[in-house]
């Protein structure tokens, strides 16, 4: 089984046998998106050991998961979010997937099923695109940034929701002499400050997952922990559950032979509320 | 206009001032002010007895005290005019209250309900003010008075900051956009990002498939028509519909946002007759600090002023 995420920055392969993960890998999405996932998909394949007849199902979710061309079907992201994350929290009720162009929260069932989901795919703020953005502007990198916004003394809020404004504000700061631990700090709030937003439309319910990129980011989840008053959990590889689910789903759908039951067009899912 | 060994910024637009030849300040009365520092683009007007006299129009700089101090000298350039000689100073727009040479400060929102009045006559009954880093829908009454209004300064999307961004990003002069987005064979599809972050990524995808240039121009001032239209109908718009700030110089935005919304803007004209015959220049972007000359013009004919002291 495989499944493919193909994310507005990073594309993740996982694939699955008999339930265990024996293959996986990421690459930047960038342009020629088609591309990358070929290509990808053949490393992965062979750094496992396999051959692509050897796949018996491919499933791909993510933004641009009808570039995967080779897919068998395609399964929705908040669904493949949902199914990753209950078969290795089955306790987990709320999962938050903070993405590089995505933010979403997705009530789960205790079965994995997506009772209810809020997204934000409209505005770079309460993403990583902005806390990427605002690296450029401080000339610290990411990494570093995630890092040092745990070492801040004080919590400065930041005027700015743009990512373009956002920009200049963190230039002006730096001005100001403010130190860079604390502009991390001030960003990582930021972008929590949106995202938990974002959850609070659908609901937080315990407990709460973090996954997506921004679910490496420490000084995120920290500043996201005090913005929604929960403690979160995240999985080891939190930017792999998308790929993760869509595998679990490739491999269900032919447990269970109801394959267009369970793996529905991306079309025929229900809207999220849009905010 | 990129001066050698420097990297050309596309969004640089060109600074402009200029006197008014026929009025000899030192005969007039009242001699007022106003000071319009936004986040972009920093105006300085001075107005004598109600007459439109001098203007520079400058960019703003890293803090709001120097670009109002570089604004006023600019518009002081070509006149004999020293800042003694003004009598009251008002000061606009986001930086309104670091105006040094300011007696006093009056919100953008006034000032340019004010000002739009003044230039394109008693008929306004919306203006809408694109700035560099916010958008506002005013309606206004026959004297140029605010009855109600909405902004969006949250958002890049619909702003000027957002046009310099693309700018930058295409590598074509900002002043270039409006035209050139007309140089198509037809009207692609706008952009679909909301997002000036997302719309950069889908610009650069669009330039790698090799879509032409001018397209993506017309496609990306399409964006910010559909932008800007949201914010207009959730006020509401009324005629004479006038749009002031530097996004009013881009016709490629303007043109394709009167189509969207169905009414055309006003004529880019002065009210007053007198200005229209001696052809005085017409800069959108003086609406705010126009007005806030006005307003001190009647502050001080009405001796409402906050204790006039000369700086």
């Amino acid at each position: 089984m495989a499944g493919i995420d193909v994310g507005g920055k990073n594309v993740h392969i996982v694939i699955k046998k008999d339930g265990e993960i024996i293959g996986k890998g990421a690459a930047p999405t960038g342009i020629k998106k088609a591309e990358t996932v070929e290509a990808l998909y053949d490393q992965v394949l062979k750094q496992a050991g396999l051959m692509r007849k050897d796949v018996e199902r491919v499933v791909a979710t993510g933004s641009a998961a009808k570039r995967v061309a080779f897919a068998n079907g395609f399964i929705a992201d908040a669904a493949a979010d949902a199914r990753g994350v209950i078969k290795l929290f089955p306790n987990a009720r709320t999962v938050i997937n903070v993405g590089a162009e995505e933010g979403r929260s997705i009530k789960v069932s205790p079965e994995g099923k997506v009772l209810d989901f809020a997204i934000n795919d409209k505005c770079a703020a309460g993403t990583g695109t902005f806390v990427e953005a605002m690296s450029r502007a401080l000339e610290v990198s990411v990494e570093e940034m995630s890092k040092i916004a745990l070492d801040s003394t004080k919590s400065i809020p930041m005027n700015a929701q743009c990512a373009v404004f956002g920009e200049s504000e963190v230039v002006s700061l730096i001005h100001q002499k403010t130190s860079k631990p604390d502009i991390s700090r001030a960003v990582m709030d930021a972008v929590a400050g949106r995202v938990g937003s974002v959850a609070r439309i659908v609901g937080l319910e315990k407990d709460v997952v973090v996954v997506g990129g921004m679910a490496k980011n420490a000084g995120f989840v920290d500043s996201l922990q005090k913005n929604i008053e929960m403690p979160v959990t995240v999985p080891e590889d939190p930017d792999y559950i998308g790929a993760i689910g869509a595998a679990d789903a490739a491999l269900s759908s032919i447990l269970e032979e109801e394959v267009k039951a369970k793996v529905v067009e991306r079309e025929s899912l229900p809207e999220g509320k849009a905010y | 206009m990129a001066q050698q060994g420097k990297p050309v910024e596309f969004w640089r637009w060109p600074e402009t001032n200029w006197v008014n030849p026929y009025i000899d300040w030192e005969k007039g009365k009242l001699v007022t002010a106003g000071v319009d520092v936004g986040s972009v683009s920093t105006q300085a007007v001075i107005m004598v007895d109600g007459e439109f006299f001098a203007f520079g129009n400058t960019r703003t700089g890293s803090d709001s005290p120097n670009s109002a101090i570089k604004g006023m000298g600019y518009a002081l350039e070509k006149t004999d005019m020293k800042i003694e000689n003004i009598d009251y100073c008002i000061g606009t727009g986001y930086g309104r209250v670091n105006v040094p040479m300011a007696q006093q400060s009056i919100t953008e929102i006034s000032c340019h309900a004010r000002g739009a009045n003044f230039m394109y006559g008693p008929e306004v009954r919306t203006v809408m003010d694109m700035g560099g880093q916010d958008c506002k829908v005013i309606n206004v009454d026959d004297r140029g008075k605010v009855l109600n209004f909405m902004m969006n300064d949250k958002c890049a999307a619909g702003t000027g900051r957002g046009m310099e961004v693309f700018a930058d990003l295409i590598h074509v002069p900002v002043w270039e956009i409006g035209p050139r987005s007309f140089q198509i064979s037809k009207e692609p599809p706008s952009i679909s990002s909301t997002c000036v972050v997302f719309a950069k990524s889908e610009v650069v995808g669009l330039l790698e498939q090799g879509v032409p240039e001018n397209e993506i121009m017309a496609a990306y001032c399409s964006a910010m028509a559909h932008r800007i239209m949201e914010l207009l109908k959730r006020l509401g718009v009324k005629e004479k519909f006038v749009i002031t700030g530097g996004i009013a110089k881009n016709e490629g935005v303007v043109k394709r946002l009167e189509k969207e919304l169905g009414i055309k803007t006003a004529e880019q004209v002065w009210a007053n007759p007198q200005y229209r015959k001696k052809n005085y220049p017409f800069d959108t972007q003086l609406a705010g600090a126009l007005g806030a000359a006005l307003f001190g013009q009647a502050l001080l004919k009405m001796g409402k002023t906050i204790s006039v002291k000369k700086t």
